[in-house]
């Protein structure tokens, strides 16, 4: 009766919520189908948007690049960033409390300090460098943008392996060096598997925050634009409904990364549930 | 600066009067790029083929004919041509390609400043001389287009484009037709106005509307003319550059100031917009193509230059974006609508009463730039003593959160 | 454990050159003029754009509390859900989050103009059209709508932690709903509440493009003043350095009074 109400109210609450998150992004998709270039008056359908995104140069140059920075800029940190836990966590508890403070910076930072941080660091080497010749004239652009989104992805790496080597359980290690490892066999037998569901997801949210990165990049790039700052620059344009199609295409993918983990997921979680009945059987 | 004017319509008028053939078939000696585009045989475009050069041009939003909306795609067809890959960006004012120059570190080839930018970064020694040898096709544009102020023996700079700014209207959404730069702070208008988002192009309207001089002499007179743009902003729907395109189209705003060339886009998406050259007097301007100091290939960049001053180039160009061209060639060879438009082509009433921009002090610009954000922050309601009220409260709850801690603290030791 | 230290050493090195040493220059930017010389200029005549301060932290303010009352009930609902269920709800709060951020705000600014679709929507029914963008109102729209999930997920995650039977028994001893809330579910979820106001109000503070894209560039916030300095129309390193030391100082201050967030929760939200 009442509780019956209050869950209903809850329900309704949550669907409202729902909507709204999702109501700008439908949006979006529907004008995509749009035949003028009018985005909020539908005069008809056709696919036109969508085949003109895909030549268009400005924007299919700016994903590769996006996608080659993030996977770069990935995969260094995540390496990075692991060595960077595992030394951290030898080291005594004042400079582990110190070092994980300044880690943090990054993160708590407004993303436009970090970006303008970097951009007046870059532009002192590069003031500095000039006197020498040793660093290339144009140094603004794929280093920039590689330092700086290895820069932020880094906090995110040890902060995600961290807790995971907390957790596991030290004597695996101590048993490996028992049973004649070296401490390096050991590390890479014993400790790394334990860590490498902490370090997958540690590499996939680097992967996100740095194709998502807006304003970091926006300070740091030099004459080149990444997938973001691309579409800023049309935003502040004529706007062509090619945005729309980008956007629908973006939440399709990601959709459907969401739903196939989904699924890889659940399977896991059946098969562990199953091998747990089975072994509750004998 | 008048006399060139002047000179500027007499040139008008010779082009006018011997219009000559416009060439049909293919000379001899030019190269076909695309079925639009044919480029001068004498010049060795190949040069770099082959060796992955590229160039970075930075250029203003809706600024060339890049393909969109049907038109030719004249980078491509440089690309296709020369064998040298373009990375073009763009910017959305003149103070913004500045601010991305000036602090080192980035290097582009090709830049497009007005005409006060150009004589600021010549001062300033970022611009490097070029070299005519590689750019044959200058001599392709008037005379009269030649040897401004800014720059005097075109050392530094080619025109690209010029123009005038001027008011856009709805004609819809207005009761009568707007004749004067006053309009834009009538009270009936108020949330239905847009306005420059540049210091120099909203400094521009407001001193002509008080009869002044676009080009500030004093520190006094800049912050005299940006206290009537303060008094606009009860009235300014949003500070817009290129965001203008949608907002007028779209019927969003009622009068906006932007440049001619852009105008005469947005009518021809648009039938309900009108343009009108306030009687106060409008800017000139002239948008040039340079080479900063630290291009690293300024041969390359140098043929980009050549390649743009190409007839058929040209003529692309001007057909898309509707700014008025330098080069007689392509003036000839324009539709009869837009080579004889009052709004692209003014007459020489318009023309007496511009004004062109000249480069400032550094004292007067800095004022100026910190005048800017003074009046973009400027808040009618004066909320100053809200940041007092905040810093209390900071303060006051860090004491107590130190406080609290404290108490547990002491709290635990037992 | 493992006794090597060494290993963190590339990341120390990293650590000093690029997170240490880019905060030291905007110190010295802030405190120097345009030669050199070290002044205090630059820190006074921030005392000039102290509306925008005033604006920005009010705005932000606004937005965090409007997040934290609207996200409230959704994390309490996720966290009662079957365990399955909250999987699938989870990808769904944060399906948006993982949309590019531009295009979020850029959505809205085609929903709120006068020839806009709700103006539209709302035109059929007679009502006339309002000015929604271009206001302050749109901007903090643009914030509750992009910073939403942010707050979703601490709550969430610390509501999860909340056992049912902690519940049941306070209203078993007597307590009403509104006891039980104030008493029992808000104080335990208290990190939560303050990783989320946290990882709200920093962005909220110091975004520039959502005041540009919905504000009309009318409502300067102290990302737009910050963002003019460095790039823009006011090209000086050393106000915008001042006003970048102003703004972390400020949120400095609001991390510590939302200082009960260690370690631990802002893990478990990553």
């Amino acid at each position: 009766m009442k509780s019956r109400h209050l869950r209903l109210l809850q329900r309704t609450y949550v669907v409202l919520i729902f909507c709204f998150m999702y109501l700008p992004i439908l949006v979006l998709a529907v004008f995509s189908f749009n035949e003028s270039k009018s985005r909020t008056v539908f005069t008809g359908f056709t696919l036109d948007w969508y085949k003109s995104l895909f030549t268009n140069r400005m924007i299919l140059s700016a994903l590769a690049l996006s996608l080659a920075v993030a996977l770069v800029s990935a995969v260094v940190a995540t390496v990075v960033g692991t060595m960077a836990t595992v030394g951290i966590s030898a080291m005594g508890r004042k400079s582990q409390l110190f070092i994980n403070n300044i880690s943090y910076m990054p993160v708590v930072n407004p993303e436009i300090i970090t970006g303008v941080s970097l951009m007046l660091l870059f532009v002192f080497l590069q003031n500095w460098a000039s006197k020498f010749d040793v660093l290339p004239d144009a140094f603004f652009g794929l280093p920039t943008l590689l330092i700086a989104h290895i820069t932020f992805n880094l906090p995110y790496v040890i902060f995600n392996v961290s807790p995971k080597l907390r957790q596991m359980d030290s004597r695996i290690y101590e048993a490996a060096l028992d049973l004649g490892c070296t401490p390096r066999q050991a590390f890479f037998k014993a400790v790394l598997p334990e860590l490498t569901p902490a370090i997958l997801s540690a590499f996939l949210i680097c992967l996100t925050y740095s194709i998502d990165d807006f304003i970091i990049s926006y300070f740091n790039c030099g004459t080149l634009q990444t997938l973001p700052i691309a579409i800023y620059s049309m935003t502040r344009k004529k706007v062509s409904p090619e945005i729309n199609a980008l956007s629908t295409i973006m939440f399709l993918v990601i959709l459907s990364i969401i739903l196939i983990s989904n699924a890889l997921d659940s399977r896991r979680y059946k098969r562990e549930q199953g091998l747990g009945k089975a072994g509750e059987g004998r | 600066m008048k006399k060139q004017l002047r000179a500027l319509f007499c040139a008008a008028l010779v082009l006018l009067l011997s219009l000559g053939a416009a060439p049909a078939a293919l000379a001899e000696d030019q190269i076909q790029v695309t079925e639009d585009i044919s480029v001068s045989g004498d010049y060795d475009w190949k040069r770099f083929e082959g060796q992955g050069v590229t160039l970075n041009v930075y250029n203003w939003g809706l600024y060339i004919s890049d393909g969109s909306e049907e038109s030719v795609d004249v980078i491509s067809a440089f690309e296709n041509l020369t064998g040298i890959k373009v990375n073009y960006t763009t910017f959305d004012s003149n103070e913004s390609l500045y601010a991305k120059i000036k602090s080192g570190g980035v290097s582009y080839d090709v830049i497009v400043p007005s005409d006060y930018m150009v004589g600021k970064m010549v001062e300033e020694g970022m611009l490097a001389p070029l070299d005519y040898s590689n750019i044959p096709n200058a001599a392709g544009i008037g005379a009269e287009y030649l040897g401004w102020p800014f720059d005097e023996e075109n050392t530094y700079s080619v025109p690209y484009m010029w123009g005038t700014t001027g008011l856009i209207y709805n004609t819809t959404m207005v009761q009568e037709a707007p004749d004067s730069w006053a309009d834009m702070w009538d009270v009936q208008y108020a949330g239905n106005v847009l306005m420059f988002n540049n210091s120099r192009d909203a400094y521009a309207v407001a001193a002509k509307k008080l009869g002044m001089s676009l080009n500030p002499a004093s520190v006094e007179e800049v912050d005299g003319v940006i206290e009537e743009l303060k008094a606009q902003k009860s009235v300014v729907q949003a500070y817009v550059m290129d965001e203008i395109f949608d907002k007028m189209e779209g019927g969003e705003a009622a009068l906006a100031p932007y440049y001619a060339g852009d105008a005469i886009t947005m009518i021809q998406d648009n039938p309900d917009l009108a343009f009108v050259f306030p009687k106060e007097g409008v800017n000139f301007f002239v948008d040039s193509l340079c080479i900063p100091a630290n291009c690293k290939n300024k041969e390359a960049a140098e043929m980009f230059l050549n390649y743009m001053c190409e007839p058929d180039v040209g003529l692309a160009n001007c057909e898309f974006i509707g700014y008025s061209t330098p080069i007689g060639k392509v003036w000839e060879r324009l539709d009869d609508e837009l080579k004889y438009s009052e709004i692209a082509y003014p007459s020489q009433e318009v023309l007496d009463k511009a004004e062109a921009f000249t480069t400032l002090s550094a004292q007067v610009n800095s004022a100026l730039d910190t005048a800017w954000s003074d009046m973009k922050s400027y808040d009618e309601g004066g909320s100053g003593w809200m940041v007092l009220v905040f810093l209390i409260l900071a303060l006051a709850i860090s004491v107590f959160n130190i406080w609290h801690r404290v108490r547990k603290k002491l709290r635990n030791e037992y | 454990m493992i006794k090597s230290k060494a290993a963190a050493s590339p990341y120390l090195v990293w650590m000093v050159i690029f997170i240490v040493a880019p905060l030291l220059i905007v110190a010295y930017y802030a405190f120097t003029d345009a030669s050199g010389n070290f002044t205090l200029e630059n820190i006074m005549a921030i005392g000039r754009y102290s509306s925008v301060f005033a604006r920005s932290l009010l705005l932000a303010a606004e937005a965090t509390v409007i997040c934290l009352v609207l996200a409230f009930p959704v994390g309490y609902f996720l966290s009662r859900l079957r365990a399955s269920k909250q999987h699938i709800m989870l990808m769904l709060v944060m399906l948006p989050m993982w949309m590019n951020f531009l295009l979020r705000t850029y959505a809205w600014m085609s929903l709120l103009e006068n020839n806009g679709i709700i103006n539209t929507v709302l035109g059929f029914f007679g009502l006339g059209p309002f000015r929604m963008i271009n206001t302050a109102g749109a901007v903090v729209l643009g914030m509750v709508y992009n910073y939403l999930p942010y707050m979703i997920l601490p709550l969430y995650t610390a509501m999860t932690k909340i056992d049912n039977s902690i519940i049941e028994a306070a209203q078993d001893l007597g307590a009403s709903t509104l006891g039980t809330f104030t008493k029992v579910l808000l104080p335990l979820s208290g990190p939560g509440i303050a990783t989320g106001i946290t990882m709200v109000f920093v962005p909220s503070v110091s975004t520039f493009i959502i005041s540009r894209m919905l504000g009309g560039g009318s409502n300067l916030l102290i990302g737009d003043l910050i963002e003019l300095q460095f790039l823009g129309n006011s090209y000086n390193f050393n106000m915008g350095s001042a006003m970048s030391l102003v703004l972390m100082v400020i949120v400095l201050l609001c991390m510590s009074f939302t200082s009960s967030f260690d370690e631990q929760e802002m893990e478990g939200v990553m």
